[in-house]
């Protein structure tokens, strides 16, 4: 897998936890949903836990969490299954302040969405990210510059240019 | 590669009466045409796949049909400008082969564009404020509105302005790009319905409140294709400075909920129909209360700048009766029946809106030439304060013509074989393309609009006849809107052949309903017989000057399938 | 697979363009006389193989095989009326697409 923060190709300090693995004493560990509430209480909520959701999960059976939690990766099934963006949003706007992941076969032609949803960082498979390489990622954070949209994440809302523009 | 703008821009002074791009819109249109020049530049070296890239090329409305791409343009609500218009002529004459093709959803097909002109062609049409954004793809689509708007006499307000703010909000929206299947919004502001509400994913009708206030009504869940539904209302008023949100709700709850599991079943309508309206209209609500609304206050404001350049023209003041027409119209018959059939009220005195038919007897439905597009455009600068509207039964529209104006149209009209006047009559057939052009049609539609249009190419029959709506769709995902046909005919395939079947009662309007099948199909050559059987049938039945659909309604569907039970007794081999 | 009862050719679009091409002996052809016809199970999955690798090179896009028939003069024909349409262009455009620059028209 690669990891992608700020167009970036970086290093991952999260190690996904297998649900047959045993539990490690220390590093940043990254759960299954069912585990969650075990590796909560095996470790307390020093931000060292992550966890790994469907994009179907229901946000109230995440809010209790969110707090206690470093980040919460959000399954893409595939890059045209969006029902990602949406959950992003709804963990959002529950308060999480923590790094936000989509994983799964993200193309960097979706980079803005993901960003402009709440998302930090994206993990993508080695294949993809061998014919979508960084360079692409990089252009990609800047291609949409200006949106139409509100209370969405981007480097520029045209609304918000616009009032400036006639004040 | 762009096209020299001197020749381009219009010849007169024309006014605005639309929305004029300010430089974010510009900007943001040139930055999705460079996007997508990249993405081709990164399909063709192979950084997308096919599978990868075809999303983003249906999202630039750029589709791989049978005999080569297609591209869609979008036209918005339906309005376009005489500078527009001649643009997609030389579009359609530098790049495609000389004609483009008007569609029910108010955008307009190139059927032999080069993938790697694509990106050029696009350019060419971001220079005019034009693109072909979200024309296709599991995205919000090209919002649609009443071609009549702004002009028609029954209106509450001119639809427009909330079609060009959606068109905004809609465009490379982050969280609504990959829904589970399209997704149609149609508007009105009307008390007639000529947008199809009841048939789109989410239809909107400006209404007023009890204080008089203007806000919206929401209705969800219509479609056609595989399975048709009507649509449901949601709401009955939201008002004007929450319809974003309460958009944005909708769109939340079907991103989620909206099924992925089959392509058949993925649209909104379905959702609807499975969970109910009570359930989707409960979560919606509920979404709606817990969103954070403060995104959309600054909404009222915004929404006023896009209306005020919704200008009406400069009309003159003049009398109501123009005795220039009445006497055209008594010495020319021909421009007599044009204006009785294709002539329509205007809400100023002294003005009318004609619709120019794009269904010659025999024509392709929908289909205009590059001269053809090149004489509109001039016609609207020299009669119609340069303003063009595009309708979803694929004809042209002027919105504003001085009735002084109509006869002096109406010859160059004539001239360049714009002037069938034929709206609304039954030979104002509305198709799809079909097997000719499609790749997911299943049998070709154009030959059966022009076999039965030659069928009924008796002018004086035709308008004895009335309105009437015939509507042909080459497959099952109803692109010819052929349920909501009073006479609908879909083409199958049946044992390897082409087969049509044929639907009666189907109403777009406001008292929308699906068609019902009349019977096992019929051959291609079948269809004008079978249709001329139950015309001659309606109009030995009918009451005065009660419509098909009424007919139909008063008599039912049973007297209408005996009329082809008895004339096959009588020897036609139906 | 389904069971082989016709010859058959492969059909695709060409990626650039979007026009129809056909696999011919040596390379894909747009003229669907010169395509290449397999006439049992083997000689359609060769052909197939090809399709997927030039598909996988991006040179062409929605590739599959069509049952034909083959006329007096050794050429393939298509069987269905859709491939049928794709060999000529529209039907009710005879000035457009394959059909308005040969003499495909002789059946």
């Amino acid at each position: 897998m690669a990891l992608i923060s700020k167009g970036d190709f970086v290093r991952d300090p999260w190690r996904r936890l297998a649900d047959e693995e045993a539990f490690p004493e220390n590093g940043k560990l990254i759960v299954s949903y069912e585990r969650l509430d075990n590796a909560l209480k095996a470790r307390g909520a020093n931000g060292d836990i992550g966890v790994f959701i469907d994009n179907t999960l229901e946000i109230d059976k995440l809010t209790p969490a969110l707090p206690k939690l470093g980040l919460i990766a959000i399954a893409f099934p595939s890059f045209a299954d969006g029902r990602g963006f949406s959950l992003a949003r709804l963990v959002r706007r529950e308060g999480y302040r923590g790094e936000l992941r989509a994983s799964g076969r993200l193309l960097a032609d979706q980079y803005a969405h993901a960003l402009g949803c709440g998302f930090d960082t994206i993990e993508i498979p080695d294949d993809l990210a061998q014919r979508q390489d960084e360079t692409q990622w990089r252009a990609a954070i800047r291609v949409h510059q200006r949106t139409y949209q509100r209370g969405y994440i981007s480097s520029g809302s045209i609304l918000d240019a616009r009032r400036k523009a006639t004040q | 590669m762009s096209i020299n703008h001197s020749n381009t821009v219009s010849r007169i002074n024309s006014p605005k009466t639309t929305y004029q791009y300010d430089e974010f819109d510009k900007d943001f249109i040139r930055e999705r045409v460079a996007e997508f020049r990249e993405q081709v530049r990164r399909r063709l070296e192979g950084s997308l796949t096919e599978e990868e890239f075809r999303p983003f090329r249906l999202m630039n409305g750029l589709y791989l049909q049978l005999h080569a791409y297609m591209l869609r343009v979008a036209i918005p609500y339906g309005t376009l400008t005489s500078q527009q218009m001649r643009r997609l002529a030389e579009i359609a004459d530098r790049w495609d082969k000389g004609y483009g093709h008007f569609t029910t959803r108010q955008n307009l097909q190139y059927n032999w564009p080069k993938l790697i002109d694509t990106p050029d062609i696009l350019e060419a049409l971001a220079e005019v404020d034009m693109h072909a954004i979200q024309t296709s793809g599991n995205c919000i689509r090209n919002v649609t509105a009443d071609h009549f708007a702004g002009v028609a006499a029954d209106e509450i307000e001119d639809p427009r302005p909330t079609a060009e703010f959606l068109r905004q909000w809609a465009s490379a929206h982050p969280e609504f790009s990959f829904l589970p299947r399209k997704f149609k919004i149609a508007i009105t502001g009307a008390t007639h319905d000529r947008a199809a509400t009841l048939a789109h994913d989410i239809g909107l009708r400006l209404v007023k409140n009890t204080s008089g206030d203007v806000g919206y009504c929401v209705i969800i869940g219509g479609g056609l294709g595989r399975s048709p539904f009507i649509g449901k209302i949601i709401r009955e008023y939201v008002p004007r400075t929450e319809l974003l949100a309460y958009l944005e709700a909708i769109m939340r709850v079907y991103n989620r909920y909206g099924r992925r599991d089959n392509k058949y079943k993925a649209r909104i309508k379905i959702l609807v129909h499975e969970k109910g309206i009570e359930t989707i209209r409960a979560a919606v609500e509920k979404e709606f209360a817990t969103m954070d609304h403060t995104a959309f206050q600054q909404d009222p404001q915004e929404f006023e700048r896009v209306a005020a350049s919704f200008v009406s023209p400069p009309y003159e003041a003049l009398p109501s009766e123009s005795s220039k027409l009445t006497k055209a119209r008594l010495e020319t018959p021909a421009f007599d029946h044009f204006v009785s059939v294709n002539v329509s009220e205007h809400k100023i005195a002294g003005y009318a809106i004609v619709t120019v038919s794009l269904k010659p007897i025999n024509g392709i439905p929908g289909d205009a030439t590059s001269h053809q597009m090149r004489i509109l455009a001039d016609a609207c600068d020299r009669f119609g304060f340069g303003e063009l509207r595009v309708s979803h039964e694929q004809n042209i529209i002027l919105p504003h013509v001085k009735k002084d104006d109509l006869f002096a149209l109406w010859q160059t009209l004539t001239a360049a074989d714009l002037a069938t006047a034929n709206a609304g009559l039954v030979s104002d057939i509305i198709s799809c393309p079909g097997l000719d052009y499609c790749s997911l049609a299943t049998a070709r539609s154009i030959p059966i609009a022009q076999a039965i249009s030659q069928r009924f190419s008796d002018m004086a029959r035709q308008r004895r006849i009335g309105k009437l709506g015939i509507k042909i769709s080459g497959c099952i995902n109803a692109c010819g809107h052929h349920h909501i046909g009073a006479i609908g005919v879909l083409g199958l395939e049946k044992k390897g052949q082409e087969s049509y079947q044929i639907t009666l009662g189907g109403d777009p309007g406001f008292s929308a309903s699906i068609g019902e099948i009349l019977g096992p199909g019929v051959s291609a050559d079948q269809v004008p017989e079978v249709i001329e059987h139950l015309v001659d049938f309606y109009l030995a039945e009918r009451h005065e000057t009660e419509a098909f659909i009424d007919t139909w309604r008063r008599l039912g569907h049973a007297r209408f399938k005996d009329v082809l039970r008895r004339e096959g007794e009588d020897g036609a081999d139906i | 697979m389904t069971k082989f009862k016709h010859p058959q050719i492969l059909l695709a679009s060409n990626l650039k363009d979007g026009e129809v091409v056909f696999l011919g002996p040596t390379g894909w052809e747009r003229d669907f006389r010169r395509a290449r016809i397999a006439k049992n199970q083997e000689e359609a999955q060769i052909l197939e193989t090809i399709g997927k690798a030039d598909y996988s090179a991006n040179i062409i896009v929605d590739v599959y095989l069509t049952d034909v028939e083959i006329a007096g003069d050794g050429t393939p024909r298509p069987l269905h009326y859709r491939e049928k349409m794709r060999i000529k262009g529209p039907s009710v455009r005879l000035d457009l697409g394959k059909q308005a620059r040969g003499a495909l028209n002789e059946h």
